[in-house]
C-alpha cells in the first residue's frame, strides 16, 4: 500500500491538483495496480537489454536553417500570419502575439 | 439499393456509373446518423457542411467524366483524437473541449487528396485510455448490436459507426488494442498496422512507442484499400518507416486498383480460389498461452472452429509458445502510462485547452491539495494544478499518476526499466514463434462485449480485457481483427498477427476466412 504522502508527492510531480477524496481513492487504486506489477519480479532480465521502440529509432537531423513551413504555398506572409493567428487564438491569454503566464514565484 | 450497405469498391462503381451521386451517398449516411445516433452516440461532432461540400466537389469531377480515385466521395468517420483542420478535436476530454485543430493529420491529408467525405469525429475513451468508451467525458457509446453492451474501446465510436452504417469506414488508433478490441465487439474489421507504417503526425499522442493509426471497415478488402491509402513514410513523423506498397507501381492520384496485381478482381469468384491457394500449407501458429484462464468458453469454441476451418482448407496448424505472455499486461500498464505522463505534460493551461489562468478565485470541486491557501490562482504552479486537476478525467489522471510513479526517482529501475526489459523478451517470443510459423491466430478479446458499467469501477478488471491485444503493440507487429461468429447475438473477433510489414499477408488470410462465412 502506498502512503497518502506518496500519492500527494506524485500528484505534485505530475502537476495534478487532487482533492482529499481523490487522494484517498487513488491511494487504494494505485496500490492494487502496483501490487499487480509485482508479477514482473520473477522475470530474469539480467542478460536482457531494454526496448524503447519496436523498430530501430534513429535521430533525424536537418540543417539548422530558417525556412517556411512546407504547408505554406501562395503568398507566404498572409498565410503564415493566418496560421500563427490560429495558434494564438487557442491560447487562453496572450499579449502582443506572446503567450501570457502567471508569475513563477 | 441501400447505399449505406455497399463496400468501398461497390460504392466507387456506383459513383462512376452514376447510379447515385456523392451528395446522395453522403445524405444516406447522414440520414442514418440522424435517425439512430441519439441512442448509440458514436459521433461527438458532425461535420455536415464539410461533408456536403466535399461530396459536391466529387460530383463535379464525375460530371466532367474525369477519373476519380477509389476513395473519392467515400464517407468516413474519424476518431476524435486525429486532427482535421478547423474542426474541433477533443480527445473526449474536457481539457480539449474547445480545441480547434490548426492543421490536418498526415492521414487526413492523404485521404483528402483522394477526395474522401468526412462525416464527423467519433467518440473514444478520453485520450484513448480505456477499453469500453465509457471514459469519454461526453458519455459512453453503445454497442449497435445490443444497447446495454459497450462497443469496446478506445475507438468505440469508430467501431460503432461502422457497425451501424453511420459511415463506410472509420479511422481509429491502437495503443494496446484500441482498434482491434472494439472491432471485435462491434463485429467489424479492424487493422492495426506495423508500428511506423502509418504516420502519427496529427494524432494526439498517448504512448508514442505504441500508438498506431489504422482503419475500421466492413470488409477486409476495404481495410486493405484504406491502409494502402494512408501507409507511407512521413518526414513529419521520425518513427515512420518506408513502406513497400508505396514503392509499388501505382499512378499517383489516379484510379487505384483494389487488390494486388497478382490477384486481379474478377466477377467469377476466381479471386477466392486464388486466395484459398494461399492457405495451402500455410503455417498458422496458435499460442497455447492464449487458451488458458480467463477466456470465455463460448469464445474459445468459436476460435477453435475457425482454426479447424483453416486446417480443413489446407493450412498447417502448429502450437507455438509465447512464454512471456502473462507479463505483457503488466509491462503494457507500466510503459503506456509512463509515456502518457510525459506526453500529457503539454496540457498546461497556457498554450491551449482548458485553463484556469483567468478564472481567478473560484473554488470548484472541493479543496485541491497543493494550491495556495486562498484558493486563488496566484502563480504558475496554481495554473498547472488547477487546469490539469479539473481538465483531465479520472482514468487519465490515474494513468498520469501511475506513469509518474513508475518514472520517479527510486522506482524507475524497478518499474519502467524492468518493463522495458521484459518488453524485449516479449518481442523475442514473437521472433522465435515466427521462425516456425507465418502468422499467429488468437482470439481478439477473451470475452464478447461486456455490459455498460460492468468494469468501470474496477480499473484493473478493465485493464484485463486487453490481455490478448497489448503484446502486439509492445512488439510493434501488424494485427487484424475480424468477426468469427456470435455468442448470444454478440460479435466475437478473431485476431491474426503477422510479421513486421506483412499486413498484406494477414489481410489475405483474413479475406479467405471472410469469404467462407
Amino acid at each position: 500500500m502506498i502512503s497518502r504522502e506518496e500519492v500527494k508527492h506524485i500528484a505534485k510531480l505530475a502537476r495534478l491538483g487532487l482533492t482529499e477524496k481523490e487522494i484517498k481513492k487513488f491511494q487504494k487504486e494505485l496500490s492494487s495496480i502496483l501490487d499487480y506489477f509485482v508479477l514482473l519480479k520473477e522475470v530474469d532480465v539480467s542478460k536482457t537489454e531494454p526496448t524503447s521502440h519496436s523498430i530501430l529509432v534513429e535521430n533525424v537531423v536537418r540543417n539548422d536553417k530558417i525556412q517556411k513551413s512546407p504547408d505554406f504555398v501562395g503568398i507566404p506572409t498572409c498565410r503564415e500570419k493566418a496560421k500563427s493567428q490560429k495558434l494564438l487564438k487557442l491560447a487562453p491569454e496572450t499579449k502582443d502575439s506572446y503567450l501570457k503566464v502567471k508569475s513563477i514565484l | 439499393m441501400n447505399l449505406s450497405e455497399l463496400n468501398i469498391t461497390q460504392t466507387h462503381q456506383g459513383l462512376i456509373k452514376k447510379k447515385f451521386s456523392a451528395r446522395e451517398l453522403c445524405q444516406a449516411y447522414l440520414d442514418n446518423i440522424e435517425k439512430k445516433d441519439k441512442e448509440i452516440f458514436a459521433y461527438l461532432i458532425l461535420t455536415q457542411d464539410l461533408a456536403i461540400s466535399q461530396a459536391k466537389k466529387i460530383d463535379e469531377i464525375i460530371s466532367k467524366e474525369r477519373e476519380i480515385p477509389l476513395l473519392a466521395g467515400i464517407p468516413l468517420a474519424v476518431k476524435d483524437n486525429i486532427l482535421v483542420e478547423d474542426v474541433r478535436c477533443t480527445a473526449a476530454s474536457k481539457i480539449l473541449e474547445n480545441y480547434i485543430a490548426p492543421y490536418d493529420a498526415t492521414v487526413i491529408k492523404k485521404l483528402k487528396e483522394q477526395g474522401v467525405v468526412i462525416l464527423g469525429k467519433t467518440n473514444l475513451d478520453e485520450f484513448a485510455m480505456g477499453s469500453s468508451t465509457e471514459n469519454s467525458t461526453f458519455g459512453p457509446t453503445k454497442n449497435p448490436h445490443n444497447l446495454t453492451r459497450v462497443p469496446g474501446g478506445s475507438s468505440g465510436g469508430s467501431a460503432a459507426a461502422v457497425a451501424a452504417n453511420f459511415c463506410l469506414f472509420a479511422l481509429g488508433s491502437d495503443t494496446g488494442g484500441s482498434i482491434r478490441q472494439p472491432a471485435s465487439f462491434c463485429g467489424v474489421i479492424g487493422l492495426k498496422p506495423t508500428y511506423g507504417r502509418v504516420s502519427r503526425y496529427g494524432l494526439i499522442a498517448f504512448a508514442s512507442s505504441l500508438d498506431q493509426i489504422g482503419p475500421l471497415t466492413k470488409t477486409v478488402e476495404d481495410a486493405k484499400i484504406v491502409f494502402e491509402a494512408i501507409a507511407r513514410k512521413d518526414e513529419l513523423d521520425s518513427t515512420s518507416v518506408e513502406s513497400k506498397i508505396q514503392k509499388g507501381a501505382r499512378k499517383a492520384g489516379g484510379r487505384r486498383v483494389g487488390w494486388s496485381p497478382k490477384v486481379p478482381r474478377q466477377k467469377s469468384g476466381r479471386v477466392v480460389g486464388e486466395l484459398e491457394s494461399k492457405i495451402q500449407n500455410l503455417r498458422i501458429g496458435v499460442p497455447k498461452e492464449y487458451f488458458t484462464k480467463g477466456i470465455d468458453p463460448e469464445v474459445e469454441k468459436l476460435i477453435k472452429a475457425a482454426i479447424k476451418k483453416y486446417e480443413e482448407m489446407g493450412a498447417k496448424i502448429e502450437e507455438v509458445s509465447l512464454p512471456h505472455t502473462e507479463y505483457a499486461l503488466a509491462v503494457y500498464y507500466i510503459i503506456a502510462p509512463s509515456e502518457a505522463s510525459a506526453n500529457l505534460a503539454r496540457y498546461d493551461g497556457i498554450k491551449y485547452g482548458y485553463s484556469k489562468i483567468q478564472k481567478g478565485a473560484r473554488k470548484a470541486g472541493g479543496r485541491r491539495v497543493g494550491w495556495s491557501p486562498k484558493f486563488k490562482i496566484q502563480n504558475l504552479l496554481d495554473v498547472y494544478l488547477q487546469s490539469r486537476g479539473e481538465g483531465f478525467g479520472e482514468e487519465v489522471r490515474r494513468r498520469i499518476m501511475l506513469g509518474t510513479y513508475a518514472l520517479s526517482a527510486g522506482y524507475y529501475e524497478a518499474f519502467y526499466l524492468k518493463a522495458q526489459k521484459v518488453r524485449t523478451l516479449i518481442k523475442e517470443d514473437f521472433d522465435k514463434a515466427f521462425q516456425k510459423v507465418e502468422v499467429i491466430l488468437t482470439p481478439t478479446s477473451p470475452t464478447p462485449p461486456f455490459k455498460l458499467g460492468e468494469k468501470i469501477e474496477d480499473p484493473l478488471k478493465m485493464y484485463l480485457s486487453d490481455i490478448f491485444t497489448v503484446s502486439v503493440n509492445l512488439a510493434g507487429l501488424p494485427a487484424l481483427s475480424l468477426p468469427c461468429g456470435k455468442v448470444n447475438n454478440l460479435p466475437v473477433g478473431l485476431q491474426l498477427i503477422g510479421k513486421p510489414f506483412e499486413e498484406k499477408k494477414i489481410l489475405e488470410i483474413g479475406q479467405v476466412f471472410e469469404t467462407w462465412r
